[in-house]
């Protein structure tokens, strides 16, 4: 990049916002971030809208209607790195789970007129409609990680950024194992490293918000759930059926347990039984 | 916000498009026709791709209703969770402890500091002093930005310190909390909301200085209304033409209905129309609840109820709200005990429960139906921008009337700080922003 300073791009699909806020939720370095990069484009905090080309461009949320999957295309035209941010941009985020059903029952059951509403039938991450440079997961992406991935692409290095499951994160903090000494079910040693292993440290089970770790085994864990602590198919079909529904390994995992419900017909239980 | 308009139109038929509103949660925009140089029509225009939230809590356990719920924004998850667990508490036949409900308060006061200082700071001010955004105000009002982050700051910081994350906290259950935190843990926030006490004065002082449009409204405000407390958690729902029920007669005098132009539902009061929420709506309903500390700031700066009726004014209100959340949250603080329990057991069983909290922009609505082995069987939620958005509609029709024969660009800034007035969450109403003025040919 040359003299000039380069210039960022903040975008919004379907989403809470929560992810682009983080960055507005670095309150400390939000002014020095603004004073070695342009911020070029990022709506929701500026009126002022710059045309591309940027050379960093972040996405949150995921793709939902027509006019998204075109803009999602132009965006990655103007831009030289394309980061998708969060749980929706990289995986389609909860509302995938319509992918398990039928967007137009959804419809019908939220909007007394569903002929007004424009929406695909899938809720589906930035990768399967272009190619991107980075994801950074999370539900919401935790702003530390943010910074390093933008200061990493800033620089022209790759992010440093631990693919290895939240298990290790609890034995560096010195956390006690949730699932050992309290058997109370966790997807911890499944999910992404990156929000500084919360749950357990407030004595609740992992709930997955950062998605699946590198080369998870969740038909394992999710077996051990049903052995050793009696929870039922059904829990853990449905606890893998939520922030990271739209990833193809939670939907196969999931599709696993949703096959054994129906063999055993069991009624629900809750995914933390002892906390009852 | 980029703003279209055929130059060939004339100032009385004309059409200006701004194809996405800056600086508010989510993506929207608006329609104003012109007519021989009157306003025909607006139309408040949400574009945010639906996401079915109450279709899709179909089916989960009740105990993943907060966390599921506060993916609906990002800038308020713990409305979303305080709603979410007094409707299924109020199902589940649950009552919380005193210390329970304490530190559930404490947690929303550092989402409305959070939220209003980002508002009133990085969104709203830059309208009245004529920037795009904090970045470029922070040039010239340094030292006002760099308090602004630090009051937000406070606000996330006790978030974090209480749910362990300001987004998406993770500590809120049905029953209570998972833990409470260790009081040592907790003390380190009363020097930073102290700070955060100081700097809210200092703002109240600050934007007390803009300079407001003239434009008042007769509008029906809707708070939460609680005998001894100023609103946050809970309270009967009152309104300032005289009704006052309990959450649980919601449906049966609020209704929602659906335009062709948005993908967020509206409200109305079934009996009269348009109605109002959020911090003028709070404050001129319960101005007698704040404590004389916040009153005598409002004093100082010549601000009175009334002062409610002009939406601009929203702005001041923000930091009289931020004043107190602070001072609550140090009241608070000050007697936190961590020796209790976390939370209170529950038999699962089948129910109703309607439940109500106020967002930072106004009051959140749920109702949730629970099987008897703790499946939702239904969900409606009502967030304030749905709320709002006949209110929005009626004042940008007044301000484009008002301002019809200006420069295109000068008239979609107007209509945008009008919208920006209320704060909206637009993720929220979809569970967005254009600004469109077309030609009446």
């Amino acid at each position: 990049m040359s003299d000039r300073k380069p210039k960022l791009a903040v975008f919004k699909f379907a989403s809470c916002d929560g992810c682009q806020l983080s960055l507005l939720d670095c309150e400390t370095e939000l002014l020095e971030l603004a004073a070695v990069a342009e911020i070029s484009y990022f709506l929701e905090a500026s009126s002022r809208a710059l045309p591309g080309p940027y050379d960093i461009a972040l996405a949150d949320g995921s793709i939902t209607t027509e006019e998204d999957v075109r803009r999602i295309q132009e965006i990655r035209k103007q831009s030289k790195i394309l980061v998708s941010i969060g749980a929706c941009a990289v995986a389609g985020g909860i509302q995938a789970l319509r992918n398990y059903t039928s967007v137009e029952e959804y419809a019908r059951y939220v909007y007394p007129k569903p002929e007004y509403i424009r929406s695909l039938e899938t809720s589906t991450p930035m990768s399967k409609h272009v190619e991107v440079d980075f994801e950074l997961n999370g539900c919401p992406v935790n702003k530390n990680q943010l910074l390093e991935v933008v200061a990493a692409f800033l620089q022209g290095r790759r992010p440093n950024v631990a693919p290895y499951s939240q298990c290790v994160d609890c034995k560096i903090k010195g956390n006690i194992c949730v699932m050992v000494a309290h058997g109370v079910p966790c997807l911890g040693p499944i999910t992404h490293s990156g929000c500084g292993v919360l749950c357990p440290s407030f004595n609740r089970g992992c709930y997955s918000c950062f998605g699946p770790k590198e080369t998870p085994n969740a038909p394992s864990l999710g077996n051990w759930f049903i052995q050793e602590m009696h929870v039922k198919p059904e829990t853990v079909e449905r606890a893998l059926r939520s922030y990271y529904s739209g990833s193809d390994l939670m939907k196969t995992a999931s599709e696993e347990f949703g096959a054994a419900r129906q063999k055993f017909g069991l009624s629900p239980t809750p995914l933390h039984p002892k906390n009852e | 916000m980029s703003i279209q308009s055929k130059t060939s139109d004339s100032p009385s038929n004309r059409t200006i498009r701004v194809e996405a509103l800056a600086r508010v949660e989510g993506e929207g925009g608006l329609t104003v026709k012109m007519r021989d140089g009157a306003v025909e029509s607006v139309q408040f225009n949400i574009f945010e791709p639906p996401r079915f939230f109450e279709a899709f809590l179909r089916g989960r356990h009740h105990t993943e209703v907060p966390d599921i719920t506060s993916r609906i924004c990002g800038i308020c998850p713990i409305a979303y969770q305080m709603s979410a667990v007094h409707a299924l508490e109020q199902a589940l036949g649950i009552e919380v402890t005193p210390e329970i409900r304490a530190l559930r308060r404490l947690i929303f006061c550092g989402e409305w500091i959070e939220s209003h200082g980002l508002h009133i700071y990085m969104l709203h001010a830059p309208d009245f002093l004529g920037y795009e955004d904090a970045i470029e105000m922070s040039r010239k009002y340094p030292v006002q930005v760099t308090r602004g982050l630090e009051l937000k700051k406070a606000g996330n910081d006790l978030m974090s310190a209480i749910g362990g994350r300001e987004i998406h906290p993770i500590n809120v259950r049905v029953g209570g909390f998972y833990k409470f935190p260790e009081r040592r843990a907790l003390e380190k926030m009363l020097d930073p909301l102290k700070r955060a006490r100081d700097i809210a004065h200092e703002t109240v002082q600050f934007v007390a200085m803009l300079d407001f449009p003239d434009y008042v409204q007769n509008y029906e405000f809707v708070s939460l209304s609680h005998p001894d407390e100023y609103p946050i958690l809970e309270g009967k729902i009152a309104t300032s033409r005289g009704l006052e029920i309990p959450a649980a007669e919601f449906p049966n005098h609020f209704e929602e209905y659906q335009v062709e132009w948005s993908h967020a539902l509206q409200a109305k009061i079934s009996a009269r129309g348009a109605y109002f929420v959020g911090p003028s709506a709070r404050y001129y309903l319960n101005e007698a609840k704040m404590p004389p500390g916040v009153r005598q700031a409002a004093t100082s700066v010549g601000f009175s109820r009334e002062d409610c009726r002009n939406p601009y004014k929203s702005i001041i209100v923000r930091s009289l709200e931020t004043l107190f959340a602070c001072e609550e949250s140090i009241r608070i603080l000050e007697r936190y005990d961590d020796s209790v329990p976390e939370r209170v057991g529950y038999r699962v069983k089948a129910g109703v429960g309607h439940g109500c909290s106020e967002a930072p922009r106004g009051l959140l609505y749920h109702r949730y139906e629970i099987e008897e082995n703790g499946i939702i069987r239904e969900a409606r939620i009502i967030p304030p921008t749905s709320q709002n958005q006949k209110s929005i509609e009626t004042d940008l029709f007044n301000v484009a009337n008002r301002n019809a024969l200006r420069p295109a660009g000068e008239l979609a800034h107007r209509c945008a700080h009008v919208v920006r007035n209320y704060d909206p969450c637009i993720s929220c109403a979809t569970h967005m922003l254009q600004v469109i003025l077309r030609s009446a040919g």
